[in-house]
C-alpha cells in the first residue's frame, strides 16, 4: 500500500501514539482488502457506542486515546436516551458508564449527537460519489443507495481512525468495480410503506453481502428505501443496493443486468405481517428504526392527533431532528407516546424488560428477538398505533 | 530459521508457540479474565493463550472480539503475538489497539515448520518469524 512521506511519519509515531494507532488500523485493514492508498474522507459516524456492546474495555480504549478528530464526527445510537434515560427504566450505574463514554469522545472533538440517521443533521449532508467513513449498517445503506456516497461498513475502531486521520483506505465500496450489481431482485407487485421494510427483510436473508438491483413496479419514497436498506443489511449484511431508474448510481447509468434472479411475489411481503402474529397484544410499541424523519414524525403526529394511547410507544428519533419540530413532538407526547432521542429498540437495555413488541422496522423485527430476548411482530406505523390502543380523546 | 510474513500489527515479540486448527471468536472463545479458551468444543479448551505465540487460522464472531483482546491486554493475559494464516479486521484491530504484534501469510505453512513448545520471535516490524533452535 503506499503512504504519502506524511502518512509514514503517522506510521512511524512522529505525531503521538493515538494518530499512529489510528493510521496503523487503517494500513492494517487496507492491506487485508487489497487498497493501494488512503483516500480522504468527508465525514465519519462512529459505532460502539452503547455500554451495552462495548463494555468497560470499549469505555478504556476510547479514553485512553489522545488528540482530535480532522473531520465532522458524530456517533451511533447510545444505550439511552441522554436525557430522559430514567424514564426508560435505564439502571443508573448503566447511565453513568454510557455518560462516560459519550464524554470520551467528545475530548477526541466528536459530536456527540446518537443518531442511525446522520445524514438528516447539519454537517452531514453527504452527496453523489463523496468518500464518508460511516458505521451504522442502515446509515451506511442509505449514504450509499439512496444518496450515492461512498461507504465501507465501518467498525467501531475503523471509523474512529478515520476520524482520527481525516482517511480511509481505498477498497471496497469506494472503488467503482465493487459497487456493481451481481444480483436482481424482481418485484411482482406494487409495494409502499412498511411493505418496504419487509421486502428487505425477506430479501437479506438470501443476497447476504452482495449488491442487489432491484426491479420494481413502483419508485418508493426515500422514507420507504431507508427502510428497504436498514432491513436489508438487518438479515443479510447489504451495504448497497441499486433500485433501476430510481436510486441515483442507476440513474446516471444502465447496470448489466445480472444473471442471478430472486424472484419476490406479494404472499412472501405478506408473511412478514404474519410473523408471530399468535401474540395478540404487545407489550410496547416502536417506531423509529432507523430513526424518524421530520415526515416521518408529521405522519405519526397526525395520526395521534386527539387521541390517547393506552400502551408505552417510543417514537425514536435524532435530538436535533425532536428539537427543530417542538410542536410535532409535543403533538405526539400529547397521545402519551414518548419521542425518544439518542438511542433505539435494539440498542437500548429498556427494550429487554419487555415481553413482547410490535415495531414497524424490518431491522428491529430481526434483531430484538436475538438481542433483547423480546417476541416481535410487525405492523405498518397505522397499525402499530392502533395496537397502541387507541381511544379517542373527545 | 527466519521466516518472512506480512505485517498487521507492528511489534517485537518472543514466547512458546500454541497452535490450533480451529478459528478464534474471542467474545465468547477466551475468558478476558484469565486468557483461557473457555469454549468447551474448542481444541484449545482449558489452555491458557495468556503469553504465548498463539496460531490460528483466523478471527470468527462478533466485531467486539476486539475489545476482548484489549481486556486481556490491560489484564495482562494477551498473546506476546499472533500468526494467522489469513488475517481479518476483528483480530487485526484487536491486535493493534493491544499492541500484539501480529502477522499472517508466512512463506511457509505455520503448521508444517512450527509445533506446540517451539520458541519464536514474531518480530512484524521487520515482516518476519525466528524459530529459535535449542
Amino acid at each position: 500500500m503506499y503512504l504519502t512521506p506524511e502518512e509514514e511519519k503517522t506510521l512511524n509515531g512522529e505525531y503521538g501514539e493515538s494518530l499512529q494507532k489510528a493510521i496503523e488500523i487503517l494500513v492494517a485493514l487496507g492491506d487485508i482488502y487489497g487498497a493501494d492508498k488512503l483516500i480522504p474522507v468527508k465525514s465519519a459516524q462512529i459505532a460502539g457506542v452503547s455500554y451495552k456492546t462495548i463494555g468497560d474495555a470499549g469505555l478504556e480504549w476510547i479514553s485512553d486515546l489522545e488528540g482530535k478528530v480532522k473531520i465532522p464526527s458524530i456517533l451511533n445510537p447510545a444505550g439511552m436516551d441522554i436525557v430522559r434515560w430514567d424514564e426508560m427504566g435505564i439502571d443508573p450505574v448503566f447511565a453513568k458508564k454510557q455518560q462516560e463514554i459519550i464524554e470520551a469522545y467528545a475530548k477526541l472533538g466528536i459530536q456527540t449527537k446518537c443518531t442511525c440517521t446522520p445524514y438528516y443533521l447539519e454537517g452531514f449532508n453527504v452527496t453523489l460519489d463523496d468518500h464518508i467513513a460511516w458505521s451504522e449498517s442502515s446509515a451506511v445503506s442509505y449514504a450509499n443507495s439512496v444518496i450515492g456516497a461512498r461507504t465501507n461498513r465501518e467498525g467501531g475502531p475503523s471509523a474512529l481512525s478515520a476520524a482520527l486521520v481525516g482517511k480511509t483506505a481505498n477498497y471496497g465500496y469506494h472503488l467503482d468495480e465493487m459497487r456493481e450489481p451481481v444480483v436482481a431482485v424482481e418485484v411482482d407487485c406494487e409495494l409502499s410503506g412498511s411493505d418496504l421494510g419487509a421486502l428487505g427483510y425477506v430479501v437479506g436473508k438470501t443476497v447476504g453481502s452482495r449488491v442487489p438491483i432491484f426491479y420494481m413496479k413502483n419508485e418508493p419514497s426515500k422514507n420507504e428505501m431507508k427502510a428497504l436498506g436498514a432491513a436489508l443489511a438487518a438479515s443479510g449484511a447489504v451495504a448497497l443496493y441499486h433500485i433501476e431508474g430510481v436510486t441515483p448510481e442507476a440513474t446516471r447509468k444502465t447496470f448489466t443486468r445480472p444473471d442471478e434472479v430472486i424472484p419476490v411475489e406479494r404472499t412472501q411481503i405478506d408473511e412478514v405481517y404474519e410473523t408471530n402474529k399468535d401474540i395478540l397484544s404487545s407489550e410496547i410499541i416502536t417506531i423509529g428504526c432507523p430513526h424518524c424523519s421530520v415526515e416521518e414524525l408529521e405522519e405519526i403526529a397526525g395520526l395521534v392527533e386527539g387521541k390517547k394511547l393506552q400502551k408505552e410507544m417510543w417514537v425514536c428519533t435524532a435530538r436535533e431532528v425532536a428539537e427543530r419540530h417542538p410542536d410535532l413532538v409535543q403533538k405526539i407526547e400529547k397521545s402519551g407516546a414518548k419521542v425518544v432521542c439518542d438511542t433505539c429498540m435494539v440498542v437500548s437495555p429498556a427494550t429487554n424488560k419487555y415481553a413482547s413488541i410490535t415495531v414497524n422496522s424490518g431491522k428491529a423485527l430481526a434483531y430484538v428477538p436475538s438481542m433483547c430476548k423480546v417476541a416481535a411482530k410487525y405492523a405498518s406505523i397505522e397499525d402499530c398505533i392502533n395496537e397502541a390502543g387507541v381511544v379517542d380523546e373527545n | 530459521m527466519k521466516i518472512k510474513c506480512r505485517t498487521i500489527s507492528r511489534g517485537v515479540a518472543e514466547g512458546e508457540v500454541l497452535l490450533t486448527n480451529d478459528a478464534i471468536s474471542f467474545l465468547g472463545n477466551v475468558d478476558p479474565e484469565t486468557g483461557e479458551i473457555v469454549e468447551a468444543q474448542h481444541e484449545l479448551y482449558g489452555q491458557s493463550i495468556a503469553g504465548k505465540v498463539l496460531v490460528f487460522p483466523h478471527g470468527k464472531g462478533s466485531t467486539v472480539g476486539s475489545y476482548v483482546i484489549y481486556q486481556l491486554f490491560k489484564n495482562g493475559v494477551a498473546p506476546a503475538a499472533m500468526i494467522n494464516l489469513e488475517s481479518e479486521p476483528i483480530v487485526a484491530v484487536g491486535a493493534i489497539i493491544s499492541e500484539v504484534p501480529l502477522v499472517d501469510r508466512l512463506e511457509k505453512d505455520p503448521y508444517e515448520v512450527l509445533k506446540n513448545g517451539d520458541r519464536v520471535i514474531v518480530n512484524s516490524t521487520e515482516a518476519f518469524v525466528e524459530l529459535k533452535k535449542e
